[in-house]
């Protein structure tokens, strides 16, 4: 509880200080990013502290950890991210990919020890990737102001209430034991870290300007996912 | 006369199959060069030891020559295309291909061990611009899908964007490269991509 609190207040605080820097801002280079600044300034302590931190333990995690044990926790996590892909897919009223998720999930939890082996990804189910931000995107949600939180990431107004609700609903945060609570916390943690490391590494080769790049590749992914695979035309060609 | 008309008509049969395999060809193509590369990726000695350089010179050969580079870099510079001299538009192609090839290959390089689905092409047989569209199958995740927008030049099938999850590789540094001109002109771009092709090399 104490962990989620803190994560809400200190969200709170980051939305009302980029609020802040947004107003003493002139000619931002992307009208999705008001905030420029103040992101920037974001990014560059996320930098600091997950590159001396962070990343070192994520990548002794994907090198020395056996990866049978890799997989599994992120099945185990992923079986949980499935029942929000499962009710956030409802909430947009996409029925059958709602159906896809849950059939994962009664697989998996049934016949995957838990959650922990994904057999619908062996028979054929694959994995949903649907969420809270877009829920509210079919809602007629626009994403506001792109953000750039520590540790979290790249983000935006819209994007980062979806990830409040997700974070506030849990489930860890329901386990009673503090200790195994904050150890499920931080696996979770570094899992999604971990998953990450491939990615930054082609983003390192490819980027003149990492936060830019970030920002772009962010922004159109989130729309692709929105608009499933189709996204209306971009307006910039030239 | 008889003959006249014989060759006309082997022309036309000829023309036919030309095109025939031109409607067969994109999606086709998308799949031979990327198995092609793939196959060399895991089966090269070189390459499975980890080097770079012989990486790159694979995808120069095999990939390169399947992508229209001045395309790519006209989308990518938006309207900061027009206002480059002929030279600029030469100089910035040719850094921004590099960057490019080797984005690309560190790209696939990640995606080497899984299984890749060819999905069937649904375009206009006479479209002269397609999307090709593959999806990479990966254990426990959600599968990525790598599109390709294809458009037919002078009678052969170039790629001018692949589009990997959703992000454009083109399109993602419009940004970053209106961003640079705004700094320090076209010139001050080329510079930026020069010294990052440089930088990488090392």
């Amino acid at each position: 509880m104490k962990l989620r609190s803190l994560f809400a207040r200190w969200w709170a605080i980051g939305v009302g200080m980029a609020l802040l820097a947004g107003c003493a801002t002139t000619g931002p280079t992307s009208p999705a990013d008001p905030f420029e600044p103040w992101n920037r300034a974001m990014y560059d302590v996320h930098q600091v502290v997950d590159g001396k931190i962070v990343k070192p333990v994520a990548q002794a995690y994907v090198d020395y950890a056996p990866k049978p044990i890799q997989q599994t926790i992120r099945n185990f996590f992923g079986n949980i991210d499935d029942v929000f892909s499962a009710i956030t897919s409802l909430m947009s009223g996409k029925l059958d990919r709602a159906g896809n998720d849950m059939g994962r999930v009664i697989v998996n939890t049934l016949f995957g020890i838990g959650g922990m082996i994904d057999v619908a990804s062996d028979g054929g189910i694959p994995k949903g990737d649907w969420d809270f931000g877009l829920a509210f995107g079919t809602w007629g949600f626009q994403q506001g102001p792109y953000l750039f939180v520590p540790l979290i990431g790249p983000t935006t107004v819209r994007d980062g209430s979806g990830l409040a609700v997700r974070f506030y609903l849990g489930p860890v945060g329901y386990v009673p034991d503090v200790p195994a609570r904050n150890v499920l916390y931080g696996i979770d943690a570094l899992d999604t870290r971990a998953e990450a490391l491939s990615t930054e590494s082609v983003i390192d080769q490819a980027a003149l300007d990492r936060y830019t790049f970030i920002r772009r590749a962010y922004l159109q992914r989130r729309q692709y996912l929105l608009y499933e695979g189709k996204p209306p035309a971009d307006k910039e060609e030239p | 006369m008889r003959t006249a008309i014989r060759i006309g008509l082997l022309a036309l049969a000829a023309a036919f199959a030309a095109s025939a395999y031109a409607q067969e060809a994109t999606d086709a193509m998308v799949k031979r060069v990327s198995q092609d590369v793939l196959q060399t990726i895991n089966s090269d000695p070189k390459i499975q030891a980890g080097d770079q350089a012989r990486i790159r010179e694979v995808m120069e050969v095999k990939l390169a020559p399947n992508f229209d580079f001045e395309r790519m870099t006209a989308l990518a510079m938006g309207r900061n295309w027009r206002e480059a001299t002929p030279e600029q538009q030469k100089r910035l192609t040719s850094e921004f291909k590099t960057l490019l090839v080797r984005t690309y290959s560190g790209a696939l390089t990640q995606y080497r061990d899984q299984t890749i689905d060819y999905k069937p092409l649904r375009a206009d047989p006479n479209a002269a611009d397609v999307l090709v569209r593959t999806e990479v199958i990966r254990q426990g995740q959600p599968p990525v899908q790598i599109d390709y927008g294809m458009e037919k030049k002078d009678n052969a099938w170039k790629a001018y964007d692949v589009v990997v999850g959703g992000v454009s590789l083109v399109t993602n540094y419009r940004d970053e490269f209106t961003e640079q001109v705004r700094a320090g002109g076209i010139d001050g771009l080329i510079k930026t991509l020069a010294a990052k092709n440089g930088g990488g090399a090392k």
